[in-house]
């Protein structure tokens, strides 16, 4: 079974949720559930690629800093990604992502993802899955 | 929301009594079926809040209090710096002073209805919304830091608006102090595209016309008469408050460990107000709201523009610009004496009573403007601030309706509706980039606003003066 994503209630906000048989699959899945707040990850051509680095002393915080890394490609790039490729070692993730300009997605996205917040701040091992999640902030 | 636990002071106000580590009372003001349709979360947060070093009085939590991260949306909580009080960067929010101005358009609702659909088409060009939007004015790093220092008094002097409308903002348009010196890099890089731009979400501008008014007073005190049309302008600091808030929650989350501070959960982050990294998060956090008032300001001076090419002698006269997501240092009279407090609102806003020195001398016998944002398809209010809220609330009321429904469950509620078709054959002009936007911000995922602001009044924090209904509804 290959790695999942799923969004999740949250009263003003949106949670996302990554799930994979590694931790660096859930960190991906995590990552497209975020594209997922805004437009379909399908609807996201690979034009374009960019590299993503950061560290933290344990892993809940670690999921937070590649969300917000994401984040502020988004934001500054104005790009939105399809596909990412996570590494783990230690406290350092090192990732690719693939995606394109807003403008070359055909969907519109629905919402602007503001921040990775700590609230449903989940990274956990629940048999031969690794679950990571949190409510991001819209 | 179990409310077994809460001692009942009034029909429209709640305690929690301190225990379990709590250093002051949780209150909640709200009626019963309020409280009820509350999500457990808000009382379990709002007792953390009481939890935190320094909290003055009590957590207080509004009518439309909402799960946050953190502090609760409607959240309220005041810190002395002198007792070891803490300032958070989740008790505060990532959207750094988002908030409503409203302004009188000279016009009567039925002159802006002959031209609605036209008038709605020219807003939405003018300005930029939605998820990618770029506006048309890009700063140099020298005119980024002015703008950060001078708010929307720096807009006014580039010629957004006018001088005349620092009057009407709070702070007259400018936190004195801000230090842009404590914003990073990357938060400066993320605004450099986004000074007047809407965003996304829930923030709108839309036109209104003034459908009753209910405090005659006051509301001939803010200029409103019914058959008027009016505008509202909601939104924030955009790229550059997200970031702050990104950068200071992450730092605030491992300081509060070093400064030995016992968080419920992480998302509390904080340090105390007198420390490095208090210091610094309090000057960035002015700064971004600086460019939250900048920003609403160049929003302004766009919708003016696209309003006098539509109706020629339309003013646009600012009635008043509140702030949602702010943490203020104010001074505060608590059992008998005056303490300058660190006055966290998280989704709430600043209700300054009659009389109060800082609000504009045209408001100050009737209190201060307080806008509540409805929904685009039923309803939004004008308030003022009470007597006696300083001692209720530490001058603060509600700021919206609040969420009824996710996101989630309004999409998949609303997403195959046509819900600008509903609204056109009801008189409301939507314009949005997105459709799947729009369903997610549906009038039915939103709470009953006439619940929350009656319970507002009844509590004594801010009574309604004029109740008014959508026109346009430009969505981000």
């Amino acid at each position: 079974m290959s790695g999942s994503w799923s969004h999740f209630d949250h009263g003003a906000d949106i949670g996302i949720e990554g799930r994979g048989r590694t931790l660096e699959e859930a960190f991906e899945e995590a990552a497209l559930a975020l594209t997922a707040v805004g437009v379909s990850p399908d609807a996201v051509p690979a034009e374009r690629q960019m590299g993503f680095s950061c560290s933290a002393p344990d892993r809940e915080l670690l999921l937070v800093d590649w969300l917000n890394e994401v984040i502020y490609a988004m934001s500054t790039e104005g790009l939105l990604f399809g596909r990412y490729e996570v590494r783990i070692s230690d406290d350092t993730l090192t990732a690719r992502g693939w995606g394109a300009e807003v403008a070359r997605v055909s969907e519109r996205p629905a919402v602007e993802v503001k921040g990775a917040t700590m609230t449903g701040l989940q990274v956990r091992r629940e048999g031969r899955q690794w679950i990571a999640r949190c409510v991001v902030d819209v | 929301m179990d409310i077994s636990g809460l001692e009942k002071l009034s029909e429209y106000c709640w305690r929690l009594p301190p225990t379990h580590g709590m250093n002051a009372p949780v209150i909640l003001y709200a009626d019963r079926s309020l409280l009820e349709a509350m999500d457990e979360q808000v009382l379990v947060q709002s007792t953390n809040v009481a939890r935190l070093p320094g909290i003055v009085g009590a957590s207080y939590t509004m009518p439309d209090g909402h799960w946050g991260y953190g502090f609760p949306i409607g959240g309220v909580a005041a810190f002395d710096a002198a007792a070891g009080g803490v300032v958070s960067a989740g008790g505060v929010g990532f959207d750094i002073s988002c908030g409503v101005r409203t302004l009188r358009l000279g016009v009567s609702e039925a002159r802006v209805a002959a031209r609605a659909d036209e008038l709605a088409d020219a807003l939405f060009a003018a300005i930029p919304a939605g998820v990618g939007s770029t506006g048309a004015l890009r700063l140099g790093e020298a005119q980024m830091d002015d703008m950060l220092q001078g708010g929307a008094r720096w807009a006014v002097e580039q010629g957004y608006g006018e001088a005349a409308d620092l009057t009407f903002i709070e702070e007259g348009g400018c936190m004195p102090d801000a230090d842009a010196g404590q914003v990073s890099h990357r938060a400066k890089r993320r605004q450099r595209d986004e000074m007047g731009t809407l965003g996304s979400g829930n923030h709108y501008l839309e036109v209104q016309r003034v459908a009753e008014v209910l405090d005659a007073e006051a509301a001939s005190a803010f200029g409103l008469a019914a058959g008027d049309a009016v505008m509202s302008i909601h939104c924030g600091s955009r790229g550059l408050g997200h970031q702050i808030g990104t950068e200071y929650l992450r730092e605030m989350a491992e300081a509060a460990r070093a400064f030995g501070i016992a968080l419920p959960e992480r998302e509390l982050a904080c340090a105390p107000i007198d420390s490095d990294v208090g210091r610094r998060y309090l000057g960035a956090m002015a700064a971004g709201v600086n460019c939250a008032l900048a920003n609403r300001q160049i929003v302004t001076h766009l919708a003016r523009h696209a309003l006098s090419e539509v109706l020629p002698g339309a003013e646009a006269a600012l009635l008043y610009d509140v702030s949602h997501n702010t943490c203020k240092l104010e001074t505060h009279r608590v059992e008998g004496a005056e303490r300058r407090l660190h006055v966290h609102r998280k989704g709430a806003t600043r209700a300054f009573p009659p009389g109060h020195p800082d609000l504009p001398e045209a408001y100050r016998g009737v209190g201060q403007p307080v806008l509540i944002g409805g929904t685009m398809g039923t309803e939004s209010y004008v308030l003022a601030g009470c007597e006696g809220v300083m001692e209720r609330s530490f001058g603060s009321a509600c700021h919206g309706a609040g969420r009824r429904m996710s996101r989630r469950q309004a999409n998949r509620q609303w997403g195959g509706t046509d819900i600008v078709a509903e609204l056109h054959a009801r008189g409301i002009e939507i314009r949005g980039h997105s459709r799947r936007g729009i369903a997610e911000e549906a009038p039915g995922a939103y709470k009953d606003v006439r619940g929350v602001v009656e319970a507002a009044e009844a509590a004594g924090l801010a009574r309604r003066v004029a109740r008014l209904e959508p026109m346009i509804c430009i969505k981000g």
